[in-house]
């Protein structure tokens, strides 16, 4: 799964945070147990985790629904509601809800992804009952007036041109997902396509509403300076008074992708293109979809084959044959349906494009051939555990990584077994997912090229050699 | 190393304001400040090391981490003229090779013991962070002087930096928000230092040799210029030994050229860069009190109802929320050491950035006659002190804020008495500095993309237009 793109830089620190959240660091623990987990009565889930070294808390609700959750031709709903989820309710006027979080001293924001959708406040922790009761309050009464609607559909195909509409590199990521997902809707961008969204109504929104927002859908985690006692009592007061629905759907089964049996390949060229550069998606498992301590051996498959510059790939592609001037990878394994690997190059001074990619194939062809080595794996493992100690500076960043895992099913148990399972990963097991995972068969690449003769186009190019390489 | 633009965030509902190339601590700067009502048991100890440097430390030994902060003055305001980059070319090559380890050796040993190093630069600044796991911090002191006291510079490194760096300006170059930003400070400072490109440009980048990185390593590396601050699991007695092993042997003074005061050209004027690209994207700004200012704090109050304040902000409200012509405008305070701005931003479909703009300068214009309401000065107030302990909840956010004040010639206790500051604003003086401070004939505006029916505009050609606001 890829989430939607946001190629904005430097975002402030908790925005910024929450980019780092769905990295697949995301997972990491250290172990020892954190997290107070319970139900409420209605089947709320709730997790609390405790930070007492300032009095300030994190208080967030996540639904089990995203993107890839809405019906066909109405592509961006469940991201339009969680804008409209602010509009008002029975109790709080038009546009209050984030002013009213602001007086107290607060700051709101809220976010969409595939799986997932969160509201969140942080706020001084004597603040967290009004922080619940405004929450359980939208949660079953969200009012709507059509006009609202409407001025705030204008606001969503604003944030697309910004997003998407502005930025080749962005242009070409959604083509690719698009062409990653045959069937899937993952394959839709979170944010939706531009002429289905311009048609979207109150009454999609609402009947999105009523059909997903509900305590037995949604997920409460608090951090910060609070006890699980205290939370508890809180969310027993407002969430635990509203009854569950029945009728939320009782399992997420999305349109599946036959087998890819081609390489897929996409050319974008685009004035608007600073440099040369090629994208490469593979369809993997996700932490929910893999085989046991399949998705920890991506994790550091990826770690080694592309995360920063003692990577093979920038070791070999920018330092070695000097090809590129920046490449890397990814492993993204948070999808409740699947995850991704990810690569990129940009195409040093002159240097033709083919030329990356091909570098870049003979890294992962060796690593799929040859294994890497244990003091690879070593460092690798080592950087992950040392990145759950860092986190644990951050109330908020825990708060995300419990909140993701258990909107995808996931458990606080599958949480916190993570440095344990990612101890146990052998050269042996990144081998194999190498070997069974970057093949070109399960691919999307993408050239971005650019181009002076003027309108960015979208075209489909052959597959290149494209059956020897893995 | 320098990142290449990835995908990977959710959506977020509303967007955050992009930091605009400054240092994050820099934006700590503005909103530097204190908890007051919380009497949070923070404890910020001014200490001197026995090699006579000045530090602030709060210890925290219930996570077992080390967080440092640390700036020299200076920034890229110290870049030649013809090397503009320079300062953002050395952030870059801090952890490519030190002492006798190479660039590749360098960043193992860094990985190896999982320490946080990085680099930033500002106009007037340029930042350090280092962060290191308890256990490890004595080997991360290690790794950490060299870079500090002796990085390489070694050719294959410089080279391979400055492909990057090219290939990020080739990137910013086509980026409509990059761009109005870039041009806003070219148009407003102009012949000025603070106008020249931050990150330079690729004909600047590609003449920077590796003798101009070690000039300005050894000219702005001092202790004379040099704040810390440290967060964390450390005593006073073990960082005064660790910031004399790390920093004890640089030069007593730095060597700077001296960069004048300024402020932003006035008047108003109008420039359009053309790209072709559905949604233009504005920036506009004028002149704003120093930081020393007895007015600054209530022309931070002013700007956070102005546009700074998320949904609560009148721009928000008339531009968004009233009538969905943008997703994201906003506008923040910037005190700079020779200029204070307020600037701010907008992204429209060219269609209504003429529309969008007229809006912005009518919200300005109206809270400079008649002041901010009560109501929406103590809904400013409320926030401003209510969220203020926001900002020091974790290490590092603690260090970055301390670093500001410290910069800013602010003693600990300023984090005290910040929210006594902002309560003391009255209605009188907020409309008082409002009128002072927001002057839309003043603006400097420049807009990226194909904006309908706007043209460029010198200040003598721009005042008939405003009498006449385009529609789009």
């Amino acid at each position: 799964m890829r989430l939607a793109t946001c190629y904005r830089f430097n975002l402030l620190t908790f925005l910024a945070m929450l980019m780092l959240a769905v990295s697949p660091q995301a997972y990491a623990s250290d172990g020892t147990t954190r997290a107070t987990e319970f139900k409420l009565g209605n089947g709320m889930e709730v997790v609390v985790i405790p930070d007492h070294r300032s009095p300030v808390v994190t208080h967030m609700v996540w639904y089990r629904v995203g993107a890839a959750d809405e019906d066909r031709g109405t592509s961006g709903i469940a991201h339009f509601l969680e804008h409209l989820m602010f509009k008002s309710t029975d109790k709080i006027p038009v546009g209050e809800f984030s002013k009213i979080v602001g007086r107290l001293g607060g700051q709101d924001n809220a976010f969409t992804g595939n799986d997932a959708t969160a509201y969140f406040q942080r706020v001084s922790k004597d603040r967290l009952g009004k922080m619940m009761e405004m929450e359980a309050d939208r949660m079953v009464h969200l009012r709507l007036d059509e006009k609202e609607v409407l001025t705030e559909r204008d606001v969503i195909l604003e944030e697309r041109r910004s997003r998407i509409e502005n930025n080749p590199s962005a242009l070409l990521d959604e083509q690719m997902n698009a062409s990653l997902y045959l069937n899937h809707p993952y394959g839709k961008p979170v944010i939706g396509w531009y002429h289905e969204m311009a048609k979207l109504s109150r009454k999609d929104a609402l009947d999105f509403y009523k059909r997903y927002y509900a305590p037995n859908n949604a997920i409460l985690v608090v951090s910060g300076d609070v006890t699980a006692d205290e939370v508890r009592r809180l969310a027993e007061e407002t969430y635990g008074k509203i009854p569950a629905n029945p009728d939320v759907p009782a399992t997420r089964n999305r349109p599946t992708d036959p087998p890819q049996i081609v390489p897929r390949r996409l050319t974008l060229k685009d004035p608007r293109a600073g440099n040369y550069s090629f994208q490469r998606y593979y369809q993997a498992p996700s932490y929910v979809t893999a085989k046991p301590g399949e998705a920890e051996a991506l994790d550091i498959l990826m770690k080694i084959a592309g995360s920063g510059s003692t990577s093979r790939l920038y070791k070999k592609l920018v330092v070695e044959s000097k090809l590129a001037s920046s490449a890397g990878g990814d492993y993204s394994g948070y999808g409740l349906d699947g995850g991704t690997i990810s690569l990129y190059g940009v195409a040093a001074d002159g240097v033709p494009l083919e030329k990356v990619e091909a570098a870049a194939d003979a890294v992962l062809a060796d690593i799929a051939k040859n294994g890497v080595t244990e003091a690879e794996l070593t460092r690798a493992k080592n950087s992950y555990l040392a990145d759950y100690v860092y986190d644990s500076d951050n109330q908020a960043t825990l708060a995300r990584r419990y909140g993701w895992n258990l909107a995808v099913g996931r458990t606080v148990a599958d949480v916190e077994a993570w440095p344990a399972n990612i101890s146990k990963v052998t050269t042996g097991d990144v081998k194999k997912v190498a070997a069974q995972y970057l093949d070109l068969k399960d691919s999307v690449t993408g050239y971005l090229i650019p181009d002076q003769s003027g309108v960015a186009q979208a075209q489909e190019a052959p597959a290149q050699s494209a059956g020897e390489l893995r | 190393m320098i990142g290449f633009t990835r995908a990977a965030a959710g959506l977020i509902r509303k967007a955050v304001r992009p930091s605009l190339g400054l240092a994050l601590p820099a934006l700590a700067l503005l909103f530097t400040a204190s908890f007051s009502h919380q009497a949070a048991a923070m404890n910020i100890q001014k200490i001197k090391t026995p090699g006579g440097i000045e530090a602030w430390l709060v210890e925290e030994h219930s996570v077992p981490l080390i967080s440092l902060r640390y700036a020299f003055d200076g920034g890229n305001s110290q870049d030649p003229a013809g090397k503009e980059g320079l300062a953002n070319f050395l952030t870059a090559m801090m952890d490519e090779g030190a002492g006798d380890l190479t660039s590749g050796e360098y960043q193992e040993r860094m990985e190896d013991i999982s320490m946080r190093m990085s680099y930033d630069d500002s106009k007037d600044s340029l930042y350090g962070s280092f962060e290191t796991l308890s256990a490890n911090r004595d080997k991360a002191v290690e790794l950490l002087k060299p870079s500090v006291q002796k990085p390489r510079f070694d050719n294959e490194a410089v080279e391979r930096i400055r492909q990057q760096l090219i290939a990020n300006l080739q990137y910013a170059d086509k980026d409509p928000e990059k761009v109005a930003m870039r041009e806003w400070y070219a148009q407003a400072f102009a012949g000025h230092p603070y106008a020249r490109p931050s990150n330079g440009t690729i004909d600047t980048v590609s003449k920077i040799t590796r003798e101009d990185l070690a000039d300005y390593h050894k000219r702005t590396f001092a202790r004379d210029n040099l704040k810390v601050v440290a967060v964390g699991d450390i005593t006073p007695e073990e960082l005064g030994k660790l910031i004399d092993d790390v920093f004890g042997a640089l030069p007593e003074k730095a060597k700077l050229f001296p960069v004048a005061q300024t402020e932003p050209t006035k008047g108003g004027s109008q420039k359009i860069v053309e790209m072709g690209v559905p949604q233009s994207v504005a920036v506009f700004g004028l002149g704003a009190m120093p930081r020393k200012d007895p007015d600054f704090i209530a022309a931070f109050v002013v700007n956070h109802i102005l546009g700074g304040g998320g949904f609560s902000a009148k721009l928000m409200e008339e531009v968004r929320e009233k009538r969905g012509l943008a997703y994201s405008v906003y506008t923040y305070l910037q005190p700079y050491q020779q200029a204070s701005i307020l600037v701010g931003s907008v992204a429209t479909k060219n269609a209504a950035m003429g529309e969008s703009l007229s809006i912005i300068r009518n919200e300005l214009k109206k809270i400079a006659e008649n002041g901010p309401s009560k109501e929406d000065l103590d809904a400013a107030k409320s926030y401003l002190t209510g969220s203020y302990a926001l900002r020091f909840d974790t290490n590092s956010k603690i260090a970055s804020q301390l670093l500001g004040l410290m910069q800013e010639g602010f003693g600990p206790d300023y984090v005290e008495n910040r929210n006594k500051l902002i309560d003391a604003v009255t209605v009188e003086d907020a409309k008082r500095v409002a009128a002072r401070l927001l002057k839309p004939d003043d603006l400097v505006v420049t807009i990226v993309g194909k904006p309908t029916g706007l043209k460029s505009a010198s200040p003598a050609a721009l005042q008939p237009a405003l009498a006449a606001p385009d529609r789009g």
